[in-house]
């Protein structure tokens, strides 16, 4: 066994762990979210109506696309095709960004209907909805900044694989940030219900 | 090294699925997608929860099983960890749950 | 030196090792796991010394008659103290100093596996630690919420709050990644012949940490990030104005908090698993059991948080499900201590300082599970809680416990860590009054508590004078006990005798190498035939 297949061995052990304690993370708030949806089923079905169903929908199609190109650039990278492999990343990158536009518009159009946290419209309705509110910024935004920490992960492997510093042979980094990638992916194929559908 | 880190394959190899199997699987999230808004629009009251929750499990875990190759896992710590993660965190809302229903 | 004349000529301790930066860059760029284990222990022992020095001026204030401190800032010196040393001491302590020393030396591996993650931690933990200081002289000055900064206070109070949770937040981020770098290290690093059940149980203990510290932390990072967000955007989800449940806050909080109690003792009582056999000259008893016992402490001990919410609104029922789960916990600590016993048990005793820590370390823990007892069982808790007992309650676990564990740690280590020895008589008188003086100090507190004197009152009626001076008094003892230790240590450290490479015949890896080690640990990776506490076949010559 040589050195770099070690490093990869460890690496992947890592990056596993790593993504389990994100799940955690994700988990304070998704406990969070059982809770006051128990407490207050029915502002939390008044709150999922306000929520575009369709840029929801749009946004899903546009992370599972990302999650495949990514998938897409490890297998051409294993086949040795780096260029069609830095392709693919490129296009992953262009889906995160696409993800962050759509979800930019999703909160502007809230904001001017003055639901946003500690505006007078949303301290109005009734307590539950302001808690659904709440809940639906910080677990969106939190995703965000992981959409927008996976951009910046994923340029660099970009780069990488462009300057030939990740080859066929030494893979790790670009199989682990599409192990992270992934993960963003899942958190947000479990936001999309519980915000925009279960009503 | 020990033995269970032995053997070790960088995953870019192609032994995990092939190319068509990749889009196959990207296939199946978007029609599961379609279906759980469409299930949602139906009104189903509380199953809704239900059925849109398990469409979510079943797309995780094609994302966990082909595209993270958590299926062509050999080593039994990786595989252990997602279902330790989702334990810990059940058990986490189970027993703060225990609490928010009987007060 | 025999041992070190015979190793070759071009063997340099560690810390004499010329890498790639010169000075002090190469400790603050050190990627070696040694180096960074005393970057951390330089900086947890300032630390340690400044809380201390907190809880000084407390006590100094509960002598009759001496009230120096304003309630605002009795207030905020309990706050400090609590902050200092649960996130700054307790928590990091075994695994970044002595995890980071010793466990690849433990195990056969020559490093850490992410040595530049290792060294990324120690940085991140620094940047928690200085965001701590910042919060406490800008913004409205220091925190007063207790180390707990529960809701709705935390959320109302003037003081800096955001800056010093967020504070705690990075902490977690290092303790996490410290988590991972150990896990993966234990699985990828040891040696040829080093199965899991021939690894030392320090080890085990902290891999069972590391495990909390992994499955844990994050969720105390997600709530400081609430309070952080709360603050910021008064979003509502822990404001009961605008929706929100302030037990939910307490839940989160716990869930941590209770399990880092076992970050907290777990390594400790790995290192005193280690201790008890070198120093009876007997196989450790029931290896299997306590190995497995760390991992039950770590998985049961994440079900029982709730113990600490009987009185905050809590429903019966769930305070009735986690008393009993907190009962649970009990029994894989005794397994430990009844196999720390039997492994004493007709074994020749060597009294050397560490054993003598670890003996008092069975004592004080013993005290303080079986007091907290009293606390996990309902009823007493309703009249328990909030009063001197729990802080007695704590301190035996924590001070006595994991305090006495990381004192027997440095005692046990010291002579390979240094290459040099400390003065073993002075070490020993030094020992018992830091014992004697703990238990001075903290008795009277389960009494004190009994009676009903509440915890975080920087005043109190005449009738707990007499106990609180007893207190305060045993605190100047047992402070002056560590000042002793702490100069004996440095003492040592400029002036001891060198040390052999095994000055107690232990029969682990670390004992195999020259005192100090030289900078790749191993020439070459040893190949593992025997048990970590098998001392026949290591003298043998197996």
């Amino acid at each position: 066994m040589n050195a770099s297949e070690d490093a990869h061995a460890a690496g992947r052990l890592g990056i596993w762990l790593f993504i389990s304690t994100e799940i955690i993370l994700f988990g304070g708030l998704f406990l969070l979210y059982s809770m006051y949806r128990l407490k207050n089923p029915a502002d939390f079905h008044a709150g999922s109506l306000e929520l575009n169903r369709v840029l929801g929908t749009l946004n899903t199609v546009i992370l599972i696309t990302s999650s495949l190109c990514v998938a897409l650039a490890i297998d051409s990278l294993g086949k040795g095709r780096t260029r069609k492999s830095a392709w693919f990343v490129a296009a992953t990158i262009a889906c995160a960004f696409g993800f962050l536009i759509v979800k930019f518009f999703e909160w502007t159009a809230k904001f001017h209907h003055g639901l946003y946290p500690n505006a007078k419209v949303l301290l109005s309705l009734p307590k539950g909805e302001n808690l659904f509110f709440g809940l639906y910024y910080l677990m969106t935004g939190l995703h965000g900044v992981h959409v927008i920490v996976g951009i910046g992960v994923l340029s660099v492997m970009l780069v990488r694989v462009l300057r030939g510093t990740i080859t066929p042979q030494n893979p790790t980094y670009l199989v682990n940030s599409g192990l992270y990638w992934h993960l963003v992916d899942i958190i947000w194929i479990f936001l999309f219900p519980l915000f925009y559908l279960i009503t | 090294m020990n033995a269970d880190a032995s053997r070790e394959m960088p995953d870019a190899r192609p032994h995990g699925p092939t190319t068509r199997s990749y889009v196959a699987v990207w296939g199946a999230l978007i029609v599961l997608t379609a279906t759980t808004v469409a299930v949602a629009g139906f009104n189903l009251q509380k199953i809704a929860i239900i059925v849109c929750l398990g469409i979510a499990a079943v797309k995780s875990t094609l994302v966990l099983f082909y595209f993270m190759h958590l299926r062509y896992e050999h080593r039994l710590i990786i595989k252990l960890l997602i279902p330790i993660a989702i334990g810990a965190l059940a058990i986490f809302i189970g027993l703060t749950f225990s609490d928010v229903i009987t007060r | 030196m025999a041992e070190r004349e015979t190793h070759e000529s071009d063997y340099v301790p560690y810390f004499l090792h010329k890498g790639k930066y010169p000075g002090a860059l190469g400790w603050l760029l050190a990627t070696d796991h040694k180096r960074i284990g005393l970057l951390y222990l330089a900086c947890i022992a300032t630390f340690f010394s400044v809380a201390v020095i907190i809880g000084v001026i407390m006590r100094i204030n509960m002598l009759p008659g001496h009230v120096i401190l304003t309630a605002q800032q009795y207030n905020a010196a309990f706050t400090l103290h609590g902050i200092i040393m649960v996130f700054l001491v307790v928590i990091p302590a075994v695994p970044t100093i002595f995890g980071n020393f010793f466990l690849p030396i433990l195990i056969g591996g020559r490093d850490m596996i992410f040595p530049r993650l290792n060294l990324f931690t120690w940085y991140l933990f620094v940047l928690g630690a200085v965001l701590a200081l910042v919060s406490v002289f800008f913004g409205g000055g220091a925190v007063d919420t207790g180390w707990t900064f529960y809701v709705p206070f935390s959320l109302k109070t003037t003081v800096n709050v955001p800056l010093a949770v967020f504070a705690v937040f990075i902490l977690g981020m290092s303790s996490i990644l410290t988590g991972i770098n150990i896990v993966t290290t234990v699985h990828q690093l040891r040696a040829p012949g080093m199965g899991f059940f021939r690894m030392p149980l320090s080890v085990w203990g902290f891999y069972a940490t590391a495990w909390v510290q992994i499955l844990a932390t994050p969720i105390i990072g997600i709530t400081m990030l609430l309070v952080v967000m709360e603050r910021l955007f008064g979003i509502g989800v822990f404001d009961p104005a605008k929706g929100g449940d302030p037990l939910l806050y307490q839940h989160l909080f716990w869930i941590y908090s209770h399990p880092a109690v076992y970050i907290m003792i777990l390594p400790a009582m790995g290192v005193i698993s280690d201790i008890f056999p070198v120093f009876s000259r007997k196989n450790i008893y029931g290896y299997k059991m306590i190995a497995f016992s760390s991992l039950a402490i770590a998985s049961v001990g994440s079900l029982v948080w709730g113990h600490h919410m009987y009185v905050s609104g809590q429903s019966d029922t769930a305070g009735i499900i986690f008393s009993l789960l907190t009962f649970l916990v009990a029994v894989p600590s005794a397994i430990k201590v009844f196999n720390w016993l039997a492994t004493m048990y007709k074994g020749s005793i060597q009294v050397e300082p560490p054993f003598l820590y670890a003996l008092s370390f069975i004592f004080l823990f013993s005290i303080g599970g079986l007091t907290g007892l009293f606390l996990g069982a309902l009823s007493p808790n309703v009249q328990l809680h909030n009063t001197y007992f729990v802080v007695a309650h704590f301190h035996y676990v924590i001070f006595g416990g994991m305090g006495f564990g990381l004192a027997a740690a440095v005692h046990y280590w010291f002579p390979k860590m240094t290459g040099k020895m400390y003065n073993k008589p002075l070490s020993v008188v030094a020992w018992l009054v830091v014992f004697v003086g703990f238990n001075i100090f903290y008795f009277p507190m389960f009494i004190l508590g009994w009676e009903g004197m509440p915890r975080r009152y920087y005043d109190y009626l005449p009738q707990f004078a007499t106990l609180h001076q007893v207190a305060s008094i045993g605190s100047f003892i047992m402070v002056a006990g560590l000042v002793l230790v702490a100069g004996n240590l440095l003492r040592g450290l400029v002036a001891g005798a060198r040390a052999p490479a095994n000055p107690w015949g232990g029969a682990t890896l670390e004992w195999t190498l020259p005192s100090p080690p030289g900078q790749e640990d191993f020439e070459e990776i040893p190949v593992i035939t025997h048990g970590p506490y098998e001392f026949d076949k290591k003298e043998s010559g197996a």
